[in-house]
């Protein structure tokens, strides 16, 4: 069932985009992530244009955290405070990246920037995943009882000036890296039509020592308003977020996220992380072969829709 | 979607009756008609045929038993900037690294004729009238360097014909009688909304006599059009319509499917 997408101005096959909502959904389900990194690259893998795949992402992204958010605030596991702050940083980084955006796509190195980035990023990500869960595999199998992480020491950049008290996170640090960080997400997150979530988590955890328990509910919980801000942003200066599209992921997502989040709770922690990495890192290499590979035609077309 | 043929209704020519006597002072005309001016595009487009329906007027009845009149029929796209872009490796990555911008280029252009190319007239007319997709004149921003632009024209050409925005259809104009034709164009899946524009263009023995045209404006039917001006006008009023749809989505997700 073929159904015309206004803003893309392309027919697409409903079924198809149903099924990749649901797929990409229980997949963030089962591993808690937001999805937008797999569902971006996915689009443009179905010939959707990069820059209508990044917006519509952002705009998918919005739906799941949400969904997402939902269930945390339920079991009171969102540092409301610290995610607010990261909010701020975030809607400055994510005007950036509009802005970056724009100017990408007007000299041309719009989709090759997001390849390079999501090359970039879902190699290293999924390559420290893989050997971290490798490890706490063979640990597991040896018997030996999993390392206690070490008291956090306090490092140079939580003691930088201007801090702040989070009690949530039982936290006081300076808020120039918190800032830092969201900016750093949000100009992401506006380029590559992520919510972020895949860096934001291991970034909470290991750089600003927040406790494991609230760092999945707070990074969902700030990437609503900073994706919202993202679609927005797209939607008023590039006019690339198609609704429709949006809409059809965002069903099949919420679906199948549902879904996921039961299947997860069957497998074990370390097996489901080795699991995302190497799932992060086929994305990965696939963009990549697309950047290396000789392509079927050297010459591409922009055009200016004038209306 | 085969049912937008109907659309175009005969366009009737009461010339038949015109005596011989007046063919040396009266010239061969062409007339094609639309019944309607505009076209909706409905969600479910998957491309479509369009057919064109025309008269010859005046037309010399040697001349057509012997096949010597040619019709070529046009459905030109609105123009648009268009920008050609090629790719060159770079420390192994294929980079776009050259451009050339052209202007008012044809979003679409879909071509029927009589006969293949050659046999109707030569190449240098099809220029000089900027005449299908391979001679249509492609104008480029600038002109410093004809070989690059030359290099630029043709892969804007092929990749149009590629994406099936450009198409041609050679002995797809027919006549039907002495005094009437009809043409089937393409509509492509994608075909650009906006005023086009379609042209017919009459040929005796080889050389170009007449021209006419007709204007058809294709358009995205109500939703789709509604959602397309709500993004073009009001993108910010668009952008927070898209957030709280999203909003909603995610929430009834939850409240759906809640487990406990």
């Amino acid at each position: 069932m073929g159904i015309y997408l206004p803003i893309a101005e392309m027919s697409v096959n409903v079924v198809v985009l149903l099924f990749m909502g649901a797929a990409v959904g229980f997949l963030s389900g089962m591993f808690g992530v937001g999805g937008g990194f797999l569902i971006t690259p996915l689009l443009i893998f179905y010939n959707i244009p990069p820059a209508i795949a990044v917006a519509t992402g952002a705009n998918q992204v919005v739906a799941s955290s949400v969904s997402g958010a939902l269930v945390h605030l339920k079991r009171r596991t969102i540092d409301f405070k610290l995610g607010t702050v990261l909010m701020i940083g975030g809607v400055f980084g994510a005007t950036l990246g509009a802005a970056a955006f724009t100017f990408l796509r007007s000299v041309g190195q719009l989709d090759l920037i997001v390849s390079i980035l999501y090359v970039v990023f879902l190699g290293t990500v999924g390559g420290l995943m893989l050997v971290e869960s490798v490890n706490a595999i063979r640990r597991s199998r040896d018997g030996a009882a999993p390392a206690l992480r070490k008291p956090g020491q306090h490092n140079w950049i939580l003691r930088l000036p201007f801090k702040m008290r989070f009690r949530a996170s039982k936290l006081f640090v300076s808020i120039i890296p918190v800032l830092g960080l969201g900016a750093g997400i949000g100009f992401l997150s506006s380029i590559m039509g992520v919510g972020g979530g895949f860096i934001m988590v291991p970034a909470l955890i290991y750089l600003l020592k927040v406790p494991t328990n609230v760092v999945v509910g707070t990074s969902l919980f700030q990437m609503i308003f900073v994706a919202s801000y993202t679609t927005m942003v797209h939607a008023s200066t590039n006019r690339t977020v198609d609704v429709i599209l949006a809409f059809l992921l965002m069903i099949g997502g919420v679906a199948g996220a549902q879904y996921g989040a039961k299947a997860g709770q069957k497998l074990r922690g370390e097996q489901l992380r080795a699991l995302l990495a190497l799932l992060v890192l086929a994305v990965c290499l696939r963009l990549a072969l697309d950047l290396f590979l000789t392509p079927d035609d050297i010459y591409s077309l922009t055009t200016f829709t004038g209306a | 979607m085969k049912r937008l043929g109907a659309l175009f209704l005969l366009f009737f020519s009461l010339s038949i009756l015109t005596a011989r006597a007046q063919q040396t002072d009266n010239p061969e005309s062409i007339q094609i008609g639309l019944s309607t001016d505009h076209i909706s595009i409905t969600a479910d487009f998957s491309g479509a045929d369009l057919t064109i329906f025309g008269s010859l007027e005046n037309a010399d009845p040697l001349i057509a038993r012997q096949n010597r009149y040619d019709i070529v029929v046009v459905l030109e796209g609105p123009a648009r900037p268009i920008v050609v872009r090629r790719k060159n490796r770079v420390l192994g990555m294929w980079i776009n690294t050259q451009s050339e911008s052209f202007i008012n280029v044809p979003a679409s252009y879909s071509v029927a004729t009589t006969r293949q190319y050659q046999d109707i007239t030569d190449p240098g007319s099809y220029r000089r009238l900027s005449l299908g997709a391979a001679s249509i004149y492609l104008e480029p921003q600038k002109r410093d360097d004809p070989l690059r632009i030359s290099e630029f024209t043709t892969a804007l050409r092929s990749l149009m014909l590629k994406t099936g925005l450009y198409s041609e259809r050679p002995g797809d104009v027919q006549f039907l009688s002495q005094n009437l034709f009809r043409a089937t164009l393409t509509l492509p899946p994608n075909v650009p909304v906006g005023t086009h524009k379609a042209r017919a263009f009459l040929f005796k023995n080889g050389f170009f006599v007449k021209e006419t045209s007709a204007q058809l404006s294709i358009r995205k039917s109500g939703f789709e059009q509604t959602l397309f001006r709500l993004a073009d006008n009001h993108g910010i009023f668009y952008g927070f319509c898209s957030v709280l749809l999203a909003v909603a989505t995610g929430w009834l997700g939850r409240v759906i499917f809640r487990k406990d």
